[in-house]
């Protein structure tokens, strides 16, 4: 009994403390256009939620996607090419760059978990080239060129995000709820499952939950909510381009969830954050960004696994309980 | 080839011993290698059936066929009278058969009580609801809580189970799977590398759970096997040798010569 108590109240006192972080680091949004440049908080803002969808898989169900390029820049173009050449308003566009980058998640899904561990992460890289090929020869992704000059419009008719604080506070909100999203499914009953099979896949089928099915509602939210960040990005540049569409995309998007640590709220927000300023900042550099990036990684790899809000999180936990490991 | 009917139910209180779980020619071919043949077992409800044999025999392909995680090559299953040749493993679970694993299957990172919540979450549709609290599952934690408690791990709930003794793992593991309430509870290996004291609160929990379920374990502990089971298979190279109770398995000539054959002590 004394222990339910104890580790109930610690609960709480660490939840209390959680929930003022959130507080204090939403404020900060709030506050940081005025303090820095809106176009390059709003990219932060896109990688952030695209990490934070991806670590849904990798951190909270266990799957490794090597193709999540497809539904950041698939939803990219879908919403560019709604918004430009049919004049949709831009909240009109970024429901269709969701709903088809899920229903793309739902198809690469069907597919992908069918198979495990590395053989997953294959299936994922594939079927996400010949989504970039699709999108390479399609007529409507304009090709090389890509999908230029995309109007930011009106929200709701009457919000003009040509102004860019407007933009800001708009991205901002989409970026919130779609943290807030992925906060809920992850402390979920459904959320409880995903962790299950995520620690022990054959033991959760031998609890009689079809396994397959979870993982492929898993693939599909973490899809619609990429989805969210890439369509949100094509209105924030005006532009959405093949580089979305890459592997390479997917494979930043790992590095960001490592960097900042899989499995963790915060980390994938965190991880995100560092490598676009990292890009930002040497991109007038004279160094590479890729051998930086690549040198961070390893580092990363090598020296704390857990990624910085990991590290963070385990160092407090073996500080607040003596003897636990 | 055995009648297995006829005597088990001898000694049991139901006049009808009911068989619950029943396979006929079942057989399983690895890449030119037969793993398992011509199997037949009758698994009767509320009495404990052990699987034994030498290391290789078999008896883990018998389990992994049996709960469907490996299909059959050859042969038919019946779970209270429906054939679940054909049928997935998670579904074969929840028509009530539920099998433990060999390796302690639990969930590392999860509190204790929330491995025997997951067990209970699926009834009622709670698994699929991603738009809920975590407290929506309060109301299984009464019952999880009394699980616990009756394998006496009710001081650990809000342990990691990654932080749990080997032995209080596999116990864990035993209380997660009675949450399903299961019909056929298919053990492996229940006590491997566990401490004396260990064997004896599990012995007893599987005695207490087989007065309204049936049970199928595997077991290389011969002791426990003498004290605890009703009926027993014994399995060498994939066929068996020999079924009975124990008097009559331990009689016969092929089981010791199986046993006396390979380094097994």
């Amino acid at each position: 009994m004394a222990a339910l108590t104890t580790s109930g109240i610690r609960n709480r006192t660490r939840a209390r403390t959680e929930w003022m972080l959130v507080g204090v680091a939403v404020a900060a949004l709030l506050a940081a256009p005025f303090f820095l440049y809106p176009v390059f908080l709003m990219k932060m803002l896109c990688f952030a939620l695209f990490a934070c969808a991806f670590n849904l898989l990798l951190g909270f169900t266990g799957l490794l996607s090597f193709g999540h390029a497809a539904f950041f820049g698939g939803a990219a173009y879908f919403t560019a090419h709604a918004v430009k050449e049919w004049g949709w308003t831009p909240e009109a566009g970024i429901l269709l760059g969701v709903a088809g980058a899920a229903l793309l998640g739902l198809v690469m899904g069907f597919f992908a978990i069918r198979r495990q561990g590395i053989y997953f992460s294959m299936i994922t890289l594939a079927l996400a080239q010949m989504f970039y090929f699709f999108c390479l020869q399609a007529p409507f992704t304009k090709g090389e060129d890509g999908i230029q000059g995309v109007p930011r419009g009106h929200l709701f008719g009457f919000i003009d995000l040509g102004l860019s604080l407007n933009m800001y506070y708009f991205v901002l909100g989409c970026f919130l709820l779609g943290a807030f999203a992925i906060w809920r499914i992850v402390n979920s009953p459904f959320g409880m499952i995903l962790k299950s099979i995520r620690e022990n896949e054959n033991r959760a089928t031998s609890l009689g939950y079809s396994v397959a099915r979870y993982k492929l509602a898993a693939f599909v939210m973490s899809a619609a909510l990429a989805g969210l960040a890439g369509a949100m990005k094509a209105l924030v540049f005006q532009f959405a381009t093949l580089t979305d569409v890459t592997w390479q995309m997917s494979g930043e998007v790992i590095l960001m969830t490592l960097l900042g640590g899989i499995g963790t709220m915060l980390g994938p927000i965190i991880g995100a954050g560092l490598v676009v300023a990292l890009q930002n900042y040497l991109a007038t550099s004279e160094f590479p960004v890729t051998i930086i990036t690549g040198a961070i990684f390893m580092i990363c790899v090598l020296l704390f696994r857990r990624g910085i809000v990991g590290e963070i999180q385990a160092r407090l936990a073996r500080g607040g309980s003596g003897e636990e490991v | 080839m055995m009648n297995a009917q006829a005597v088990a139910g001898g000694a049991g209180v139901d006049a009808e011993p009911r068989v619950v779980l029943s396979a006929r020619g079942l057989r399983r071919d690895f890449a030119g290698f037969v793993a398992v043949k011509n199997v037949d077992l009758d698994v009767h409800h509320a009495k404990i059936h052990a699987l034994i044999g030498p290391n290789g025999a078999g008896k883990t392909t018998v389990f992994n066929l049996l709960t469907k995680f490996l299909a059959p090559s050859a042969g038919r299953i019946e779970l209270l009278g429906r054939d679940i040749t054909h049928t997935p493993p998670a579904k074969v679970a929840r028509l009530g058969l539920v099998r433990s694993f060999q390796i302690s299957a639990i969930f590392p990172h999860l509190t204790v009580l929330d491995n025997v919540r997951v067990a209970l979450q699926r009834p009622g549709g709670l698994g699929y609801q991603f738009w809920r609290s975590l407290g929506a599952l309060d109301l299984l934690t009464p019952r999880a809580e009394a699980l616990l408690e009756t394998v006496g791990l009710q001081n650990e709930r809000h342990r990691l189970a990654a932080d749990l003794s080997y032995g209080r793992k596999r116990v864990l593991e035993i209380a997660t799977t009675l949450a399903l309430d299961p019909k056929v509870l298919l053990l492996d290996e229940p006590m491997a590398g566990m401490g004396h004291e260990d064997v004896g609160i599990v012995a007893e929990i599987i005695r207490d759970v087989a007065r309204d379920r049936a049970v199928l374990m595997v077991e290389h502990n011969l002791k426990v096997v003498a004290d605890l089971c009703d009926w027993i298979t014994v399995l060498q190279r994939g066929e068996i040798i020999a079924a009975g109770d124990y008097a009559t398995v331990s009689q016969d000539e092929q089981v010791k010569v199986a046993y006396m054959g390979t380094a097994y002590d």
